[in-house]
């Protein structure tokens, strides 16, 4: 473990110096959070609003608004699920500018040989790599939800928005789900970074992970579906699966000879 | 405490290390010398347990490699050609890094031990960034002994510095072999694998000779010793070259210049008969062959 946690505070202390980085970390989260906050607020204050109350619901607010409440209400829940997707796209975005650095940062530095050279196993360098990406993601995830919350709470009346953002299948995507996103993200990125030479490249490349959520994202606003406790707990054994077989996967790609040989 | 026996690495059909056979003595410090692309660093990279042989096997401090990697991990240290410090991290935080990688059990009076000890203490809170070239080196040097290893292998540890910076490695490296440690050194440098080195190996892909610097050079060419004269009388040197040990004679001004397999036990006999001859010698000294010229024999004859 303190090989582990040496690479993880190695990993930090320098990544955090990356001006790219660190931008990824606080202000994404920064402007994730601030957009839905923004428009429920715009939306809140909209007289257009009004004139929905008597409307009757479409087929598709009809499934997941609770009877007592009105169109405009109903809308606004509506939203709410479009935007909690972006606290899925977080944790896979931030990790991934830090991990793409990892792999390919030791060797434009020249690094990792000496690195290689001590005592530790690959996956002990693959695990701190990982958690140094992993933990400001879930961290920065959870804090930009719970910012979230008490936003909401502040500036927009009633409960029903509330109750909306702490549904049982938000909670369990942003605490469950969010986190073994960001672990997918993290080990594409390593697998990634130890096939190419440039950081940026290994950024781009690794964002790849983000287009099934926007995919999730357009699908829903399409009403294709509408996300529910049951598919958030389908997503979340699915990338536990998908998680599993990636950390066997990139521990295996990670071929320190090939990596310290064929590197150029 | 290295024992090489047909050592050799393929990288598809290229061929890196070929059948090396090498046996390095406890304390010794072994020069590794070849040409750019000769397979030095990947010799390293094997006897390091960085990558695995193709074929023979390598022991180093007793275990074998491949087998018991992480032992040889613990029980060597390695600076590579390039230093491979992390520039926008401190020097303290770089070795401290690797003290707790190698699981030191006092890392930071460790640490403290060798910065101080190359002269880095000073700046021990300044990126590794603002360092000049020989102040990397002498870090990484410091960083490939923290874990106080009794085998040490430098890859050119002193390319690229400037003359001062390379001295102090170079005594650097004298102090460490009275320590007792063996030294295991990949250079360039000639003179100074002349200078530090007990034994050399010349080396491209297959190991071309091995033995001491001295040894090589007699090997090769003799050794010529040369009488300075006040004048000089032709027929002396003829009669020097009738001696059955001398291989060669000849004269250059007021030099006779006399090629010997053992000076020592014959420089005598002809320093007695050049006085029975009435020559006035003024000082016999050796005319040494440099170990470039050793060096650049084997490898163009390579």
């Amino acid at each position: 473990m303190k090989k582990i946690k040496t690479i993880m505070l190695k990993e930090w202390a320098q990544v955090f110096k990356n001006k790219l980085v660190l931008f990824s970390v606080i202000f994404l989260p920064l402007i994730i959070t601030a957009i839905p906050l923004g428009t429920f607020y715009a939306i809140g204050r909209d007289p257009a609003l009004g004139s929905m109350n008597d409307e009757p619901f479409t087929s598709e607010f009809a499934s997941f608004c609770p009877e007592d409440v009105n169109s405009a209400e109903c809308f606004q829940v509506y939203m709410v699920s479009q935007f909690m997707i972006l606290f899925m796209i977080l944790p896979v975005a931030i990790p991934s500018s830090i991990s793409s650095y990892s792999v390919v940062g030791e060797k434009k530095e020249h690094s990792l040989e000496p690195l290689l050279a001590t005592p530790i196993t690959t996956l002990e360098l693959i695990a701190g790599k990982s958690l140094a990406a992993l933990i400001p993601a879930v961290l920065a995830t959870y804090l930009a939800y719970l910012v979230f919350i008490i936003g909401t709470r502040i500036l927009i009346p009633g409960d029903l928005f509330i109750q909306a953002i702490l549904a049982p299948h938000w909670i369990l995507a942003v605490i469950v789900l969010g986190p073994l996103l960001a672990l997918m993200a993290v080990n594409f990125s390593i697998m990634v970074s130890s096939r190419v030479n440039e950081p940026r490249v290994a950024e781009q490349i690794s964002m790849i992970i983000i287009i099934p959520l926007i995919g999730i994202l357009f699908a829903q606003i399409a009403g294709l579906f509408m996300i529910d406790t049951n598919l958030v707990f389908a997503f979340t054994i699915i990338v536990a699966v998908i998680d599993t077989i990636l950390v066997a996967f990139s521990i295996k790609v990670f071929q320190r000879e090939t990596i310290l040989t064929r590197w150029k | 405490m290295i024992i090489t026996e047909n050592l050799s690495r393929k990288f598809d059909d290229f061929v890196a290390v070929e059948n090396l056979n090498i046996h390095v003595k406890q304390g010794e410090v072994f020069g590794f010398l070849g040409p750019n692309g000769a397979g030095k660093t990947t010799t390293v990279r094997m006897l390091t347990s960085l990558i695995h042989p193709s074929n023979g096997w390598a022991k180093v401090n007793g275990y074998l490699v491949g087998e018991k990697d992480d032992q040889i991990r613990r029980s060597v240290g390695l600076l590579t050609e390039t230093p491979g410090m992390y520039d926008n991290l401190s020097a303290i935080y770089n070795l401290m890094i690797y003290a707790n990688l190698y699981e030191i059990n006092e890392p930071k009076s460790q640490v403290e031990k060798y910065l101080r000890l190359l002269g880095l203490w000073e700046r021990r809170f300044d990126l590794v960034g603002m360092f000049s070239k020989g102040m990397r080196q002498k870090l990484a040097i410091a960083r490939a002994l923290l874990h106080e290893p009794r085998i040490l292998f430098l890859d050119e540890p002193t390319a690229g510095l400037d003359p001062e910076a390379a001295h102090l490695v170079r005594n650097f490296i004298s102090e460490l072999k009275e320590e007792g440690r063996t030294i295991f050194v990949c250079t360039h440098n000639l003179e100074e694998a002349d200078r530090l080195c007990d034994r050399i190996a010349v080396f491209k892909t297959r190991l071309l000779v091995m033995d001491s610097p001295a040894k090589l050079r007699s090997q090769l060419y003799g050794r010529k010793i040369v009488f300075h004269l006040t004048s000089i009388d032709p027929t002396w040197v003829s009669k020097i070259g009738a001696f059955p040990f001398v291989s060669e004679t000849h004269s250059v001004e007021n030099k006779i210049i006399v090629t010997l397999e053992d000076p020592e036990e014959h420089n005598p006999q002809i320093v007695n008969l050049l006085v029975q001859e009435g020559a006035m010698i003024q000082f016999v000294g050796e005319l040494r062959h440099s170990l470039e010229d050793v060096y650049l024999q084997m490898v163009r004859n390579a």
